[in-house]
């Protein structure tokens, strides 16, 4: 049996996407900045996508603007926001358990001149809404927080930081990260007083190599990418046509019956923490509840490296993520692991299993009797 | 200026007696070898003990000089004027134009170093230095002789069909023709040391293949494909490799059942060696080279060498062994292997050390250990060897 349980490193593309996509390829392949029927015919596809993408979130199709993924869309937000706004002020706050594609702009902000608090989590990886009124100053001009944490699935207080921000100075940009959030949840930028939102294609079962970043209206940021002024000036360069009509599609498929699949994800997920809780020496990360995203499950296993158990899985036909890579010469941490506290000789012995559409019950169940198989198996042989 | 030929020195060839032929050939083999990679068509001739490469086509000089760099037993790289004999003035015009061009700073030193290989050229070589060098004064007077420590030294060779004049001499990389000196089976950890020490014993002409032990799930599949990268990059210089890749699984927890921990990496690289050398016996290799260094680590003190060093019959190659990790660094990042080596990923000997390992290992020590091994270890190491996967790793 196969179980591919590392959706949230990427997914498996929707056939009907796939489709369309070769669609925009073969048949419509024009540029949709040309001024003939071919062009024209490719803008359609542009078009319907940010129609059918905005309509998800309930916003206007014009907020849309297409990147070339989640880690563009972050560092547009970012850094088109920071500086766009640095007369304003230089302070940016932001938490411990970001992407590396948030903290990455970040650390080159800081750099440039920009401060940047970053807030602690708690056990469970939520940031506390009293430590982020009190990092709000008089010269905050960007607050960016992650919807879904990409190791454990902590879900943020969105809705309440983004209104203690706004009530503090409505100047203040809200940014968020929704990549592991959108297509989950159901997400409504206005409502939640939300500026800028970055998504990305490959995590919704569409391609990779393209993304968007909602951008309110009434919000203005300095591009990134500068050239033919695509996009209203604010992305330069020919639209990636089969990837944002594939992303269109993949995001109106997100949203079909969301409120089963949301029900089905639980359920696997809920499947899956309860056979894993039953075997000895597994801790599990992150709340178990449905407080936590539908989709992910961060698991530690006492006594054993996250990469040895990573390819004993493989070999079975299971494919997962490692929470935190450490290996001999280039021990690299996970900030998210370590901001929630994980035991120090846990961080190496994290694995994270993540679901998507295409999983089954009967993967899951697969899971759990092969992780039953070889954990003593690999625990008699543990490095001294 | 385009120079259109190039002449090869070489050294040690030349003293190989009746032989030297054969060196001589491997080495233009080589270099064919070597050009098919560069963009352009090239012929590779003998003439009076000097090969030379000819261009016949447009090419790109710095691409054609770092391939010959390449080159095992190439010695110097002279980019070379081959002109007709049109006569002494003539000669002299374009050499005066050939300086102007190639040396655009003469406020250098120099001499002329000229060889009648054609004995009935009207001027001796001697006459052809003296005139020559007035020439060169008149037309560029910053220029300064000096016949003993000249910065610059202007070659002029009058041989039977033309005349060379070169000044500039490229290193190559010194060593043997590939092919000349049989063959060797290299240990191939994907660390910084091992491709150094098959670099080096392959410069002496030495063909060389690979081993490497992997241990899945404890060592993943990026580990050996970066071993796989790591003899390719070998292979720039010593040719395609051929990579035999040996699971050593369940050998390496067999011996971590049976054995105490802190011999742990003795008793496999014991066994390492034995295997490495069943494989070497098969493929008509006379020898072993391993990237050891003395001290290094503790499986690389002398006890501890001659510990593994006791069950080889074939002579154990290793060429770093008196080098300094930083002179070993240095020089895989000169053959561009360094880059690779240090990816993170875990290979064998390192998943299952132990906190504290033996240093000074006693033969008696080791033996009793390995005695307990004898009700599986016969059988698991003739399934590792009959599980060799073998791959070619080409440049």
């Amino acid at each position: 049996m196969e179980a591919y349980l590392d959706n949230s490193a990427t997914t498996r593309v929707f056939p009907q996407v796939q489709k369309l996509m070769i669609e925009t390829m073969d048949e419509q392949y024009g540029n949709p900045s040309s001024l003939h029927s071919r062009g024209m015919a490719a803008e359609e596809y542009v078009t319907r996508a940010a129609q059918q993408i905005a309509d998800t979130l309930k916003v206007d199709r014009k907020e849309i603007v297409f990147t070339s993924g989640g880690t563009e869309s972050n560092n547009m937000a970012l850094m088109g926001g920071a500086f766009a706004a640095k007369r304003r002020g230089n302070h940016i706050i932001t938490t411990q358990i970001e992407h590396a594609s948030v903290s990455g702009p970040l650390k080159f902000l800081q750099e440039h001149g920009f401060v940047v608090t970053y807030l602690s989590v708690d056990r469970e990886g939520h940031i506390s809404l009293e430590e982020l009124q009190e990092a709000l100053r008089e010269d905050t001009i960007l607050v960016s927080l992650m919807y879904v944490n990409n190791e454990i699935g902590a879900v943020e207080p969105i809705a309440e930081a983004a209104k203690l921000v706004k009530a503090y100075n409505p100047q203040i940009l809200i940014h968020v990260d929704a990549i592991q959030a959108y297509g989950k949840y159901v997400i409504r930028p206005k409502r939640l007083h939300i500026d800028l939102m970055s998504v990305s294609g490959h995590k919704i079962h569409g391609p990779k190599g393209i993304g968007f970043l909602y951008l309110n209206e009434k919000v203005r940021i300095q591009p990134l990418v500068y050239g033919g002024g695509q996009q209203k000036g604010m992305r330069s360069g020919t639209e990636n046509v089969p990837g944002i009509a594939g992303m269109g599609l993949a995001a109106r498929m997100m949203y079909e019956q969301h409120e089963e699949q949301i029900e089905r994800l639980y359920q696997l997920r809920e499947q899956l923490i309860k056979g894993m809780s039953e075997i000895e020496g597994v801790t599990l990360n992150g709340a178990l509840d449905r407080t936590n995203a539908p989709h992910i499950v961060s698991a530690s296993f006492a006594g054993i490296r996250s990469e040895v158990l990573l390819h004993s899985l493989e070999a079975k036909g299971i494919y997962v993520s490692a929470g935190s890579a450490c290996s001999s010469n280039k021990p690299a941490v996970s900030a998210t692991l370590t901001a929630i506290g994980v035991d120090q000789a846990l961080l190496d012995s994290t694995l994270r299993f993540s679901f998507g559409h295409f999983n089954t019950e009967e993967q899951i169940d697969y899971t759990i009797e092969v992780l039953q198989e070889i954990l003593p198996r690999l625990r008699k042989y543990t490095r001294m | 200026m385009t120079f259109q030929a190039f002449l090869i020195k070489y050294a040690e060839i030349g003293i190989k007696g009746k032989n030297r032929y054969i060196f001589e050939d491997a080495l233009i083999r080589q270099i064919e070898l070597h050009l098919e990679r560069v963009e352009g068509d090239f012929t590779v001739t003998k003439a009076y003990g000097r090969i030379y490469v000819n261009a016949l086509s447009e090419y790109d000089y710095e691409e054609l000089i770092a391939e010959l760099q390449k080159v095992f037993g190439i010695v110097w790289i002279c980019p070379v004027l081959q002109l007709p004999d049109e006569g002494f003035s003539v000669l002299a015009e374009k050499i005066v134009a050939y300086m102007g061009e190639v040396h655009p700073d003469r406020h250098v030193t120099f001499k002329v170093d000229a060889r009648r290989a054609r004995k009935n050229y009207p001027l001796t070589s001697q006459d052809i230095n003296i005139q020559l060098g007035e020439v060169l004064l008149d037309a560029y007077p910053e220029l300064k002789v000096d016949v003993h420590k000249p910065q610059l030294t202007l070659r002029v060779e009058v041989r039977d069909q033309f005349i060379n004049v070169y000044s500039i001499q490229i290193p190559g990389p010194g060593g043997m023709p590939l092919g000349t000196a049989g063959r060797a089976t290299l240990l191939l950890s994907g660390g910084i040391d091992s491709p150094v020490a098959g670099y080096m014993i392959a410069k002496r002409g030495v063909t060389i293949d690979a081993v490497y032990f992997h241990a899945p799930p404890y060592t993943s599949e990026r580990a050996r494909k970066k071993v796989e990268e790591l003899a390719s990059l070998v292979a720039k210089y010593a040719g395609p490799i051929q990579l035999h890749i040996v699971n050593f699984t369940d050998i390496q927890l067999y011996i971590y059942e049976k054995c105490p921990h802190e011999q742990l990496t003795i008793i496999m690289r014991r066994y390492m060696m034995r295997i490495a050398e069943s494989i070497a016996k098969k493929n008509g290799s006379m020898a072993l080279i391993t990237g050891e260094s003395i001290g290094q680590v503790a499986s690389q003190t002398i006890q501890s060498l001659n510990a593994t060093n006791e069950v080889c019959t074939l002579p154990v190659f290793r060429p770093v062994i008196a080098f300094d990790k930083q002179e070993i660094v240095t020089l895989a990042e000169q053959i561009h292997t360094y880059e690779t080596s240090i990816q993170p990923y875990e290979d064998c000997c390192t998943i299952f050390v132990a906190k504290h390992p033996v240093t000074k290992p006693s033969l008696n020590v080791i033996h009793a250990s390995e005695r307990k091994l004898e009700e599986e270890i016969d059988r698991l190491v003739e399934e590792a060897m009959n599980t060799i996967e073998t791959v070619v790793c080409r440049p």
